[in-house]
């Protein structure tokens, strides 16, 4: 039997032997499930590209993002500029290979700030009931209640305009749906013959919170979170664009944007190219998110 | 022997292609229905539910179903097209299933839904159909037929929405009735009373009633004959009467298992499955 | 052992149970029978610490308990659940399942415990390491027991422990309830609507309707076929298989 064949029956056999191989085994169940959905492996692959070249930056970049070039201004794309210049004579290409860092970076910032508490929050009150429940609920209706954009804008707007305080103000209007929704998994899980067995080898709450019902609501948050990934790369060019994230010269897509749509019409490419970068971004992390619905979450099938 | 059957099915498979290859979960029965009671009896893999749901068709994909026969009152189900399956379908074969409360819509009135049934199959006014709707729950042994008419689907009990669901299988008055574990959600007192609403239906109209169970104690009771399936193959076939004098080593495999109320006290004996019972030649179901 | 003294239970305005006692005694096995609604499983409900909503006085071994139960408690007493694909975590293996009581009662040796707990219930060590999901339902079921064991209680509290199986499980699994019971010196309360199981399993039974007991009695009173109350008389009959006559016959008790 060769080593792949081998490696593949140790997946997948009935009788798993320890603990690590019961677990691999099921992974790799769910990557079978995942490869076979070509939308969704496609967008494992764009976000996978993505998160490389924020890495390899610097050994993909042609120019210094930063290296100004007053003579070459705004060129169109062409053999030294790839995806030409912008108004300052930068390469747009290397621009955008760095840019990819700022954006993912705040999308991960994101996401540990809020998923975390999203899932605290939501899969306590779902559980407990009662009036912590209200009073949680109530907590996230106030923070759901204001529009996004607006409320990251107010903050922003109040502290000084940056990348550290545009990731806290998404983070702050991110959150509530994460909460809902582990609630509603939550209160679909609480009342479930696994918990009362729990109960009854008495367990204390928080622990039946975090080993019974919090790995079952993961994978729908996950699954959230990774839908919500485009949203959040799409605020965050929001702000770019409005002058109130990631702070020039810092080479964000959104204020890549903002700066190039004075020349739309005449070097289109200025604000075309980041824009296409969000655009694939976004559309990668949405194919990804579809395709783990389909793997994680079985109320889907 | 006397009348030709109403349903007539040989050499009947059913295959499921999945990833790990394909499963039989019916492997080639034989078996008639007259207008008679007949019970299958297996547990759950045993192939029952889909030998049910092969002679509808509505085994879902990717089931496949083939047969050598398949006659229903001179019809060729086999070959029948989809218009002329859903002809069959109610009107002239119904099916009940085991849970009401997913085969009844949630937002419309329990007895608009028979009424509706009944008007899918005959031409007639709403004012008839509705007439005919509370005939047909008064038949099913609802008290108040006025009063449930009205009712939605989550405001009636078990053992009332199967009455209901029986109802709305029965208002087409088709001449054969496929009833899949009808009764198993049910007490067992309330259980006694929808059995006996089915054997009068059987007994007036002079129905056929194919009764799909796990519960061999109950099939035998009530039904005329038995077929005892096990891994998509008929066992045996027994009248109901003589259950006592099955042959099969599963079917008194399947009796000894069962607790009575005199076994108390000792262990009870455990059913030892036979790779051969899949491959031996078995009798079919033809005995009549 | 088990002493239940005029048990209330009550959600919102229907009386779910009404004034129930009974006493099992050590080593002894308590049937409840009774139709849905019969408010057989609440009365375990109240016992296991489940349901906290109840009056009246509960006392193991002697000692009463309140509605909040401790881990001692838990180290005592252990429930079976009905449905063995509701009751098992679906992501945990049958390893993981095991492990919690010992981990969450600091118990010494887990590894020992869980092999051995795992023989008892007859699935042995290559079952270890599943899925809820890669198991049958009989096997579900042994699982559930032997995490209900793994604690070495005195008293097991079985809700319809097997009614979601297959006539050839069910008696596997009854004649596996039994051994243990033998083996361990339990304490049995089985809740069930299936008089015949109850039957086997009991030493005495009692008949619950409408939330009350309608008659307690041996098995050896029921062996010879004749419950005193009425409603125990037509239960056990409809419980015998369908006769046309006697379905004409049934009344509704209230």
């Amino acid at each position: 039997m060769s080593r792949t064949a081998e490696l593949r029956s140790w997946l997948i056999t009935d009788t798993p032997a320890s603990r690590a191989q019961a677990r691999w085994g099921r992974m790799y169940l769910s990557w079978l499930a995942f490869r076979r959905n070509p939308l969704a492996f496609g967008g494992l692959i764009v976000a996978l590209a993505f998160a490389v070249i924020a890495v390899i930056a610097p050994w993909l970049a042609t120019h210094d993002p930063a290296a100004q070039n007053l003579a070459g201004r705004l060129a169109a794309p062409n053999a030294a500029n790839w995806l030409g210049t912008d108004e300052l004579g930068r390469d747009i290409y290397s621009r955008l290979l760095y840019g990819t860092r700022i954006t993912l970076g705040m999308v991960v910032m994101v996401v540990v700030l809020v998923a975390p508490v999203g899932l605290i929050v939501g899969a306590t009150a779902g559980y407990l009931g009662g009036w912590p429940d209200r009073i949680l609920m109530r907590i996230t209706d106030i923070f759901m209640a204001f529009p996004r954009l607006i409320l990251a804008l107010a903050f922003v707007a109040a502290l000084k305009p940056g990348l550290t305080n545009a990731v806290i103000a998404i983070a702050l209007t991110a959150w509530p749906p994460y909460a809902r929704l582990a609630r509603a998994e939550t209160i679909t899980i609480r009342n479930t013959d696994f918990v009362a067995a729990a109960r009854i080898q008495g367990a204390s709450t928080p622990r039946i919170l975090v080993r019974q019902i919090m790995p079952l609501c993961l994978s729908s948050l996950i699954v959230r979170v990774t839908l919500d990934m485009s949203s959040i790369i799409l605020t965050a060019a929001g702000l770019g664009f409005l002058g109130l994230g990631a702070q020039p010269p810092s080479p964000e897509w959104g204020s890549m944007i903002a700066t190039g749509r004075r020349f739309i019409l005449e070097q289109w490419w200025v604000a075309t190219m980041p824009g296409l970068a969000i655009f694939i971004a976004s559309l990668g992390f949405n194919l990804l998110g579809d395709g783990l619905r389909d793997v994680l979450d079985p109320k889907q099938r | 022997m006397a009348d030709a059957p109403l349903l007539s099915v040989r050499n009947l498979r059913v295959r499921f292609a999945t990833r790990v290859g394909t499963v039989e979960a019916v492997r080639g029965i034989d078996f008639d229905v007259g207008r008679e009671r007949l019970g299958i009896v297996g547990e759950s893999g045993s192939g029952k539910s889909v030998t049910g749901r092969a002679i509808l068709r509505l085994v879902p994909p990717p089931g496949e179903v083939v047969a050598d026969r398949m006659d229903f009152a001179g019809i060729d189900l086999r070959n029948a097209d989809d218009a002329a399956m859903r002809l069959i379908r109610g009107r002239r074969i119904s099916m009940v299933m085991q849970d009401p409360k997913f085969s009844l819509n949630p937002v419309m009135t329990v007895g608009r839904q028979i009424a509706e049934a009944y008007r899918v199959h005959h031409r007639v006014g709403g004012g008839e159909a509705r007439r005919r709707a509370l005939e047909m729950l008064a038949d099913v042994r609802i008290r108040d037929p006025e009063r449930v008419y009205d009712l939605y689907p989550h405001e009636v009990s078990g053992g009332m929405g199967q009455r209901v669901m029986i109802a709305m299988m029965l208002i087409p008055e088709p001449d054969l009735l496929i009833a899949d574990e009808p009764t198993s959600a049910l007490d067992v007192t309330v259980q006694m009373q929808v059995l006996a609403i089915l054997d009068d239906l059987v007994a007036k109209r002079g129905m056929g009633l194919i009764f799909i169970s796990h519960d061999l104690n109950l099939v035998a009771s009530f039904c005329d004959r038995v077929l005892v399936m096990y891994g998509g193959r008929i066992m045996e076939t027994l009248r109901a009467g003589e259950l006592q004098q099955a042959r099969h080593p599963y079917t008194r495999g399947l009796l000894q298992a069962l607790p009575t109320i005199g076994s108390a006290g000792r262990d009870l004996p455990v059913l030892t499955r036979d790779p051969a019972w899949l491959t031996e030649a078995t009798p079919g179901g033809l005995m009549r | 052992m088990i002493k239940v003294d005029n048990l209330n239970v009550a959600f919102g305005d229907v009386r779910a149970v009404k004034s129930a006692s009974f006493t099992v005694k050590d080593r002894e096995t308590y049937g409840l029978v009774g139709e849905s609604g019969s408010g057989k499983s609440t009365v375990l409900r109240a016992l296991s610490g489940l349901n906290r909503q109840w009056t009246g006085t509960i006392a193991i071994d002697g000692r009463p308990i309140g509605p909040v139960r401790d881990k001692a408690f838990y180290r005592q007493v252990q429930m079976v659940f009905q449905d063995p694909f509701g009751s098992l975590h679906p992501r945990h293996t049958v390893d993981q399942i095991l492990s919690e009581p010992i981990a969450i009662h600091r118990m010494d040796d887990a590894e020992a415990r869980i092999r051995r707990a795992l023989d008892d219930v007859g699935l042995g060590p290559r079952f270890r390491f599943r899925y809820p999901h890669q198991l049958s339902g009989g096997q579900r079921q042994r699982v559930a027991i032997a995490r209900a064991i793994i604690l070495e209680p005195s008293v097991l509290l079985l809700d319809e422990p097997t009614s979601a199986l297959d006539v050839s499980i069910q008696a596997e699994v009854l004649n596996l309830l039994a051994r243990l019971r033998a083996e361990r010196h339990l304490t049995m309360i089985l809740v069930s609507h299936n008089l015949a199981v109850v039957a086997h399993l009991c030493d005495r039974l009692a008949v619950m309707n409408a939330g009350a007991i309608v008659e307690e009695m041996t098995v050896d009173d029921l062996r010879r076929g004749e419950p005193a109350q009425a409603y125990s008389k037509q239960l056990l009959r409809a419980s015998l298989g369908y006769d046309r006559k006697m379905a004409d016959s049934l009344i509704t008790f209230e």
